[in-house]
């Protein structure tokens, strides 16, 4: 089995991830998925920005100094923009139903809260 | 205990996936293909000197309606999912004097920096989504400090939907002038600013549409923030 040589940004985009992931898998916490639901969207958002990067140059603002040559690729950062705001939005939504789950139930535990149901 | 011990397993495996499949894509080098073709056109085909602005309002300008949808049907969502015939603010005790008067005076700043940022959109980072996030943040240290505050509710709504309702305009102008929605019709038809690039009155209608994408997304967190402040009365 080889280790793959990653760059120190992809590692760390992807430990998010999996600690996100790790966090919907296991806890029975209702605000704790949510909370691992956020940091998975974190890492997607910083191995998005980190694909863009280009070694030695600027963000992409063309101001004085700054020429075309000397900038990173706008692109994954205009894209991040995006996902971050849904992100924000499905946070939102997912928070309000935490409300509303546990004025009905109680209780935030999901096993909990599927025993009641049935 | 063996849950645990399955769930890290299973996560490692996914990992080593992701590394090697990332391990194909390197880092830090130039990997630009439609990147270079904004960065070389953005002054002359758009007006405006900061390029990741110019993707989202213009080049790629309906992923920025589609976000902005996304919000509003966010906010509608928490609206309707805590709506209750009567309401009233959770907050039990006032904050301390300190917090009051720090917040009183903090407020007019942090608005007046959050305009800042979405008018100068297509100049400085930032745009239309972070300026209204700071001045949504305004708002809820206003919720935070004073126990009995709340947003006028009549002008925060009916002030979002004119402002996305104003981005749609401005896209529908662009159709008739120019033949195709969110056509820049200020910066190609007008030819308006032109020999000023680089300074406030430049950038075709960036700086209009992330006024008005600032004004809508303030709104909406603001209500979103008055949505989760508040329970209802039970009789």
């Amino acid at each position: 089995m080889n280790v793959p040589h990653i760059s120190v940004y992809y590692f760390g985009a992807i430990a998010l991830v999996l600690i996100g992931l790790y966090a919907v898998l296991v806890k029975k916490n209702v605000l704790k998925m949510l909370i691992g639901l956020s940091i998975m969207e974190t890492g997607v958002n910083l191995l998005l920005i980190s694909i863009g990067y280009v070694s030695g140059r600027s963000a992409p603002i063309l101001s004085e100094g700054i020429t075309a040559s000397k900038a990173v690729d706008p692109i994954p950062q205009a894209l991040v923009l995006t996902a971050i705001v849904i992100g924000v939005a499905t946070t939102a939504m997912a928070l309000s139903v935490a409300i509303i789950l546990y004025e009905k139930y109680g209780t935030l535990n999901v096993e909990e809260i599927r025993r009641l149901r049935g | 205990m063996i849950k645990r011990a399955l769930a890290i397993i299973t996560l490692l495996i996914i990992g080593y996936w992701l590394a090697q499949g990332l391990a194909g894509v390197p880092f830090g080098q130039d990997k630009m293909l439609v990147g270079r073709y904004y960065l070389e056109h953005v002054k002359e085909q758009t007006g405006a000197v900061n390029a990741v602005t110019a993707v989202v309002v213009n080049y790629r300008g309906f992923d920025t309606l589609g976000e902005v949808t996304v919000l509003f049907i966010a906010s509608t969502g928490v609206g309707a999912l805590l709506w209750r015939k009567k309401k009233k603010r959770t907050a039990r005790t006032e904050g301390s004097v300190v917090l009051t008067t720090g917040t009183s005076l903090l407020f007019p700043f942090v608005v007046l920096f959050g305009a800042y940022i979405f008018i100068h959109g297509h100049l400085t980072p930032g745009g239309g989504f972070p300026g209204g996030a700071t001045i949504a943040t305004a708002f809820l240290l206003l919720y935070m400090a004073f126990v009995t505050y709340e947003i006028p509710h009549k002008v925060f709504e009916k002030t979002e939907g004119l402002a996305g309702m104003g981005y749609v305009a401005v896209g529908l102008i662009g159709l008739a002038i120019g033949g195709y929605f969110l056509f820049d019709w200020i910066w190609q038809t007008w030819g308006w600013g032109q020999s000023n690039i680089g300074r406030l009155f430049s950038g075709g209608f960036i700086p209009i549409i992330y006024t008005l994408i600032g004004i809508k997304v303030g709104t909406e967190l603001s209500g979103i923030i008055d949505n989760m402040l508040k329970e209802g009365v039970s009789e």
